[in-house]
């Protein structure tokens, strides 16, 4: 169940020096199956570096499939290679023991030692290092993840957050060739969480160890995905980035119907500190959102919820909202092959995915932009939309909120990180 | 009356204790690793094993001792073996007095000890793994330190169960002085003779000491590896 994979854009990555080399084998590559019980688990996951996220419903077999990768379950068949060394195959016999796969994994639960220090905890699998860099390594995963405070004390004495913290530098500091991240934020609250986010959002480009990440909340997935896998039902549903996935229509009800959403990928054009708002180019467009803290010329991804959006057949002129895009629709949603209109139809609104006309060619990101907007039935019908009908999308800036925005992909971090 | 003891009285208690003792120390790595096989392990027999293990808290201590002797005893298949090779006696020694407060003490022991392996999160153990230790770096730095409050309670008890043995040490290795004659032992031979009340129970207020001193150390023991092992301890030094 191969899903095309969108080939990499150019321009995309833009301050990434890593171009992607097409010919190059994936980083992680797995074919398993595994009997679930209630389904039979089969997925087919090619990875390459960066984050890669698995987004599903609770009981998808996320879980199962990092626990498989880790070595703590056994897949019924299938194999796992990373970096081009086989971790399993049942053609062959092989499946390597978890002490011997050098794969890292941070549980939702922190999992640390309760009888050991917090410097005893990072150091517990320190000796896969080679011992000239155990230091060194050491005291910048501490630094990095901010521990220095907490080094004497024990995991019981800790918040959330912190564990979580520590979770992740022990995970590092064990060498690991690939870290599986099984919903590191699940159990920590809203605050906890925005804590925790910026140094996962480091972790692949300081570090440069690929990251396998579960979770099914959709904005940690937007804001840390370089790859995003859907998982539904034991198999994947889609492969591919979070711009493309999240701009279909046929996915919304795996990506979340409520939360559904399209991901703008502008770039950082200015500030406006007077106004405290930060000024974005897409396509040509302006966009204003809240002032975010990033050099101008950075790639952000912008999430923009399909209930934020209005249309309107003409540009309006005396009116508070901010962004205005010119667009085409592209795409009317139709459920289960059924009519819009058809009487069987008992929801009110619609979900129409519109593309953002480029103002000037060329010149800016040439990759498709799309927005989602949800509408009523009765609103579609009035303004007798239709795919290529020229429409107005309206956002209202205070709409998209901190947890919309996120970096765009590794080429985003690493300006970030440098500016820091 | 005198509240020193007699050298009589100092032999049985030494006796004793020196038989406790052993009889701890040898199950002890026994014990850890049944109480792990049982907790964590699901194989055919696994029920079989549990009982068997659970026998000798419910059967007769006499029976426990005639079967030891019927096995262990110089005419005993595993006996005369143990004999023929090594010199080896067991009946009628405090080796055998060793051997009967060990079986009778084991479930205890056993028990104690897997109450506390069970509330070991296995999550952590497989952290361990992932961490790049194996199976046994990993029950050593992980599992054992995390199950010692019960290691120490079973330890205890099974000291404290052993110091009482009288059943099966009686039918298995006999009443000898010096030999086999523990504390319960010697109580029981002064009952049986007149005007031996007065040190039976002089040695009965011994026996009850000794028991209260082996459970409050247990307590404390066992109170400060807990609080140890939740990660809520006095901080250890960097």
């Amino acid at each position: 169940m191969t899903q095309n994979t969108p080939p990499p854009h150019p321009g995309f990555h833009t301050g990434s020096h890593q171009d992607p080399d097409p010919a190059a084998k994936p980083l992680l590559s797995l074919d398993l199956r595994r009997d679930m019980g209630a389904f039979t688990l089969k997925v087919k996951i090619d990875a390459g570096p960066g984050i890669t996220t698995l987004f599903g419903r609770s009981g998808a077999g996320k879980s199962t499939i990092v626990a498989m990768l880790a070595g703590l379950l056994t897949p019924d068949s299938g194999h796992i290679r990373v970096h081009g060394k086989t971790l399993f195959d049942s053609a062959s016999g092989i499946d390597i023991a978890p002490e011997h796969r050098h794969i890292g994994y941070v549980f939702q639960d922190a999992r640390l030692f309760p009888h050991l220090s917090v410097a005893a905890n990072l150091r517990y699998g320190m000796n896969r290092q080679v011992a000239a860099k155990r230091a060194d390594s050491y005291a910048r995963v501490v630094e990095l993840l901010g521990l220095e405070h907490m080094l004497a004390r024990r995991p019981g004495r800790l918040s959330g957050g912190e564990k979580q913290r520590v979770a992740i530098a022990r995970a590092l500091l064990s060498n690991p060739r690939i870290l599986l991240m099984d919903e590191p934020l699940a159990s920590l609250d809203a605050a906890r969480k925005s804590d925790v986010l910026p140094y996962i959002e480091r972790l692949a480009t300081d570090f440069d160890v690929p990251v396998v990440y579960v979770s099914h909340a959709i904005e940690e997935v937007v804001r840390l995905s370089d790859t995003l896998v859907l998982i539904a039902d034991g198999r994947v549903a889609a492969q591919g980035t979070v711009e493309d996935l999240m701009a279909r229509l046929d996915l919304a009800p795996l990506t979340g119907r409520y939360e559904a959403g399209a991901v703008l990928t502008p770039t950082v054009a200015g500030h406006q500190t007077d106004h405290h708002l930060t000024r974005l180019s897409l396509l040509g467009h302006d966009m204003y959102v809240p002032a975010l803290d990033m050099a101008p010329g950075t790639p952000v991804r912008l999430r923009v919820r399909a209930r934020d959006v209005s249309l309107a057949l003409t540009r309006p002129t005396d009116t508070s909202i901010l962004n205005i895009l010119a667009c085409r629709v592209h795409e009317i949603e139709t459920r289960n092959g059924e009519h819009n209109n058809s009487a069987l139809d008992k929801t009110s609104h619609v979900e129409v995915a519109l593309r953002v006309t480029a103002k000037n060619d060329g010149t800016a990101n040439t990759h498709p932009q799309t927005v989602l907007a949800r509408i009523t039935r009765k609103s579609l019908h009035d303004l007798k939309l239709a795919r290529q009908t020229p429409v107005y999308a309206l956002i209202k800036a205070v709409a998209i909120d901190r947890h919309s925005l996120g970096g765009l992909g590794r080429g985003a971090k690493r300006t970030n990180s440098l500016k820091k | 009356m005198s509240w020193s003891l007699t050298p009589l009285e100092w032999e049985a208690l030494r006796l004793s204790l020196k038989v406790a003792a052993w009889a701890t120390l040898v199950s002890l790595p026994v014990g850890i690793w049944l109480a792990w096989v049982l907790t964590r392990r699901r194989f055919i027999g696994h029920g079989l094993l549990n009982a068997l293990v659970h026998l000798p808290l419910v059967v007769p201590p006499v029976v426990v001792g005639y079967v030891l002797l019927m096995v262990l005893g110089r005419g005993g298949p595993v006996g005369a073996w143990l004999y023929e090779n090594f010199g080896i006696s067991l009946a009628f020694t405090w080796i055998g007095a060793v051997v009967a407060a060990a079986v009778m003490a084991f479930p205890l022991m056993v028990r104690a000890m897997r109450l506390s392996l069970e509330t070991v999160d296995p999550g952590l153990e497989q952290a361990g793994r992932t961490l790049g230790a194996g199976p046994v770096r990993v029950f050593f730095t992980i599992t054992l330190p995390l199950m010692l409050p019960g290691v120490i309670t079973g330890a205890i008890l099974a000291f404290a169960r052993a110091l009482g043995e009288f059943g099966a040490t009686i039918t298995f290795v006999a009443n000898i002085p010096g030999q086999t004659r523990t504390l319960p032992l010697a109580l029981y031979t002064f009952t049986q003779v007149p005007g031996g009340e007065t040190s039976a129970l002089r040695l009965a207020v011994l026996a009850v000491a000794v028991a209260v001193i082996a459970l409050i150390a247990s307590e404390a023991l066992a109170r400060r590896a807990h609080a140890l092992t939740r990660g809520l301890g006095a901080e250890p030094r960097p």
